[in-house]
């Protein structure tokens, strides 16, 4: 009987420990994992924070968070036009890498600008509408279309769309012509009017 | 009558410097009237701090107190600063202008030809501020178009009724003008103490504030001694009204170290005086307070110091606001020879002014003609030596060289760390430094700087979100497009028909308002225009290959 007893209590505490060591090592590699995991995440973040958010496809990726992944996965990181010298200086010393000159394939700087559209010339195509990445601009079919300024990110892709050739990068709107800078008004009923 | 320096002690604060001043050149005249220019350009706001509403148009004749215009800051919603006519005369045109004021921008200004008869509106009657409650006291004081005369320039009755809100304690009236030129306030107390001790009850009572105390340098006994017997003869305002002298250097005058020094409380960083109980206005903005209700008057004018070397009689004027400087500084008697550069506000704090047709506006506190030897340029830069002078002499208590080391190195993170954002700019550290280096110029550069990265940022990220929502918004298109073509076929007849209906949509005039046929002239049109602008782009660019 004794014999028998202790053969299963080894065979038991055996199992038990092998059991133990292998979900304790499962833990470990899961806890691995999740690191590298979130390590390159946080890495794609970071990047992506580098970069200027202008979703201006330059780079050859469909917006920035894509570059940022291919940066993160081992692509060059000067591909980037919008954000110049500035945005590859600050990848470089993120990513501990050599600094590198702009990629002239994928295009120059050029000063930060915003789209205005010349209203009277606009036929209302809609063409600009859906080629703007962030959705600044607004209108309808064969109505008249206009930029909002301050979600502009100036990238361009609406110039090319537009088959009259009605859509200038200007560096301020207020340069626009016809930009209303005073308002007139003759009776208004104001605080402090006097007679 | 207390003696000076008897009853009062005087309270200091850390750091600050002990120039030279220039007061007494000023102050030996009496404040002047002037004489009416033939043209005033009276400044309403730059375009882009707000929406402007003007209520004259050109060709208009307007008469003194006259309401002109008035501008909607964008920032907050009830802050409006209405501007009124300094005298009468006909609007001749509306022009963007310099005006002299630390903004350095063009303004949109009134120019008003003056016809010299003075002609003015029957004032509001003068009221009792006592019988007035507080919100009464701010629309009065918001009504005159009332702005920070310190130079600030921030709408006074926002400031009094933010603070009204947030319960302050205690009201600061700061006659404290630690610039060495700049005299206009000790004038104006000098002379018309009563107003402003009127005005600071008024303030005071607007704000609903507990106490009222009256900083005041103590070099000035003049200007002590009248404020002393203004608030004597008002028996009402002496129960609450307290005049505490400060030590009598630079700069004593700025805000939160006028709090410091009076009520002993320093601002943590970032935060409003408003919200330790503490509220500071401008001896100015107490007498324009005082014009505005008990005598009814808007703020037409203000007092500005003429003073440097290339004028013969520096003085204080009562400045009608849209006056030029150039006429400011011609009945000053100003030989153009002598003048190397004009210079607004203080030697320490101010800016040079690019024209002298800059027109004078409510925060023009101070103009000089400066000499040759004057004001000079610094002499030429040599490395820091670590003396540490300036580390004395800043007021805040920075380190000025540990901020010199990381601006040349934009080290960014360390500069906000070292409260880069707390650098008041007084130019103090400019002062003593033995090796003439321009820090405040250079603490200005990196500030610039890093609120530029800020706004980048806080843009980019809002960019993300918005591309982040135009993804969402295509995808869910997309999954409902099949259902969409689905649908569509059995619409489709009807609409055709529709379409064919409303081809020609006319009224009964015959005239046309939109049609598609129209419409798709106007695009042919517009097609072709653009075919034949390439074309010609593409010809021209062909014959220019051509000849090489």
């Amino acid at each position: 009987m004794l014999p028998l007893n202790t053969f299963w209590l080894v065979q038991l505490s055996l199992s038990g420990a092998l059991i133990l060591a292998t979900s304790l090592l499962l833990l470990k590699i899961y806890k691995y994992l999740c690191y590298q995991l979130t390590a390159q995440k946080s890495l794609v973040t970071q990047i992506n924070r580098v970069l200027p958010q202008t979703q201006c496809g330059q780079c050859g990726h469909p917006g920035c968070l894509p570059y940022a992944r291919a940066i993160s996965e081992g692509e060059a990181s000067n591909r980037c036009p919008p954000g110049g010298h500035e945005t590859i200086l600050e990848l470089a010393e993120l990513l501990n890498d050599p600094v590198l000159n702009l990629d002239p394939s994928h295009g120059q700087f050029k000063e930060f600008s915003v789209a205005v559209i010349r209203e009277d010339e606009c036929i209302g195509c809609t063409k600009c509408i859906q080629a703007c990445p962030v959705d600044a601009i607004l209108g309808g079919p064969k109505l008249m279309h206009t930029v909002i300024e301050a979600e502009c990110t100036g990238c361009d892709l609406c110039v090319e769309p537009c088959p009259v050739d009605c859509i200038d990068m200007l560096k301020h709107y207020e340069d626009a012509p016809g930009h209303p800078a005073v308002i007139f008004s003759k009776n208004h009923d104001m605080q402090g009017a006097r007679p | 009558m207390l003696g000076v320096g008897t009853s009062l002690s005087t309270r200091r604060t850390a750091g600050g410097i002990k120039p030279p001043t220039y007061k007494e050149h000023s102050l030996r005249s009496r404040i002047m009237p002037m004489p009416i220019p033939p043209q005033l350009k009276i400044p309403v706001g730059a375009t882009k701090s707000g929406t402007i509403t003007l209520c004259i148009a050109a060709g208009d004749h307007v008469h003194k107190y006259q309401k002109l215009a008035q501008l909607q800051m964008s920032a907050q919603g009830r802050s409006c600063i209405p501007v009124h006519a300094p005298t009468s005369g006909i609007v001749s045109a509306i022009e963007e202008a310099y005006v002299a004021d630390h903004s350095q921008q063009k303004q949109v200004c009134i120019v008003l030809t003056t016809d010299g008869l003075d002609t003015s509106l029957p004032l509001e009657p003068a009221v009792d501020y006592r019988q007035l409650a507080s919100e009464e006291l701010v629309t009065a004081i918001r009504r005159a178009g009332i702005v920070g005369m310190g130079g600030a320039g921030f709408p006074a009755a926002d400031k009094i009724d933010s603070a009204a809100h947030q319960a302050v304690d205690l009201l600061i009236i700061n006659a404290a003008e630690c610039e060495p030129y700049i005299s206009a306030d000790e004038a104006l107390i000098r002379e018309r103490a009563e107003g402003v001790v009127t005005g600071a009850a008024i303030l005071q009572r607007a704000s609903s504030a507990r106490r009222c105390v009256i900083a005041i340098e103590s070099s000035k006994p003049d200007a002590i001694q009248a404020l002393e017997q203004a608030i004597e003869a008002q028996t009402n305002i002496a129960e609450n009204c307290e005049l505490i002298l400060v030590a009598s250097k630079y700069p004593a005058g700025s805000e939160k170290q006028l709090i410091q020094s009076v009520a002993g409380i320093e601002i943590p960083s970032g935060q409003l005086p408003a919200r330790h109980g503490v509220l500071v206005h401008n001896a100015g903005t107490s007498y324009a307070a005082f014009q505005a209700v008990a005598q009814g008057k808007p703020c037409i004018s203000r007092i500005t110091t003429l003073s440097g070397q290339a004028l013969k009689t520096p003085k204080n004027f009562e400045a009608l606001i849209g006056c030029s400087v150039e006429f400011l500084f011609d009945i000053c008697g100003i030989d153009k020879s002598l003048r190397a550069k004009t210079v607004l506000g203080g030697s320490l704090m101010g800016l040079q002014l690019p024209s002298d047709n800059a027109a004078v506006s409510k925060t023009t506190n101070c103009l000089i003609a400066a000499g040759s030897a004057e004001l000079a340029p610094p002499a030429e830069t040599q490395a820091c030596i670590r003396c540490g002078f300036c580390a004395d002499a800043c007021p805040v208590r920075l380190l000025p060289q540990q901020l010199l080391a990381f601006s040349k190195t934009e080290n960014n993170s360390q500069l906000l760390e070292h409260g880069l954002m707390d650098c008041i700019e007084c130019g103090a550290c400019d002062y003593v430094c033995p090796s003439h280096i321009p820090l405040v110029s250079i603490y200005q550069d990196s500030k610039a700087a890093i609120e530029a990265g800020r706004t980048n940022h806080e843009r980019s990220e809002a960019w993300q979100q918005r591309f982040q929502y135009h993804q969402y918004r295509i995808k869910k298109e997309k999954d409902q497009a099949p259902t969409r073509t689905k649908a569509a076929p059995a619409n489709k007849p009807a609409a055709e028909s529709g379409e064919s209906g409303e081809s020609v949509s006319s009224n009964g005039d015959g005239q046309e308002f939109f049609s598609k046929e129209k419409a798709s002239r106007e695009i042919a049109a517009a097609v072709a225009r653009v075919k034949a602008r390439r074309a010609e782009s593409k010809s021209v660019a062909s014959e220019q290959d051509k000849p090489k």
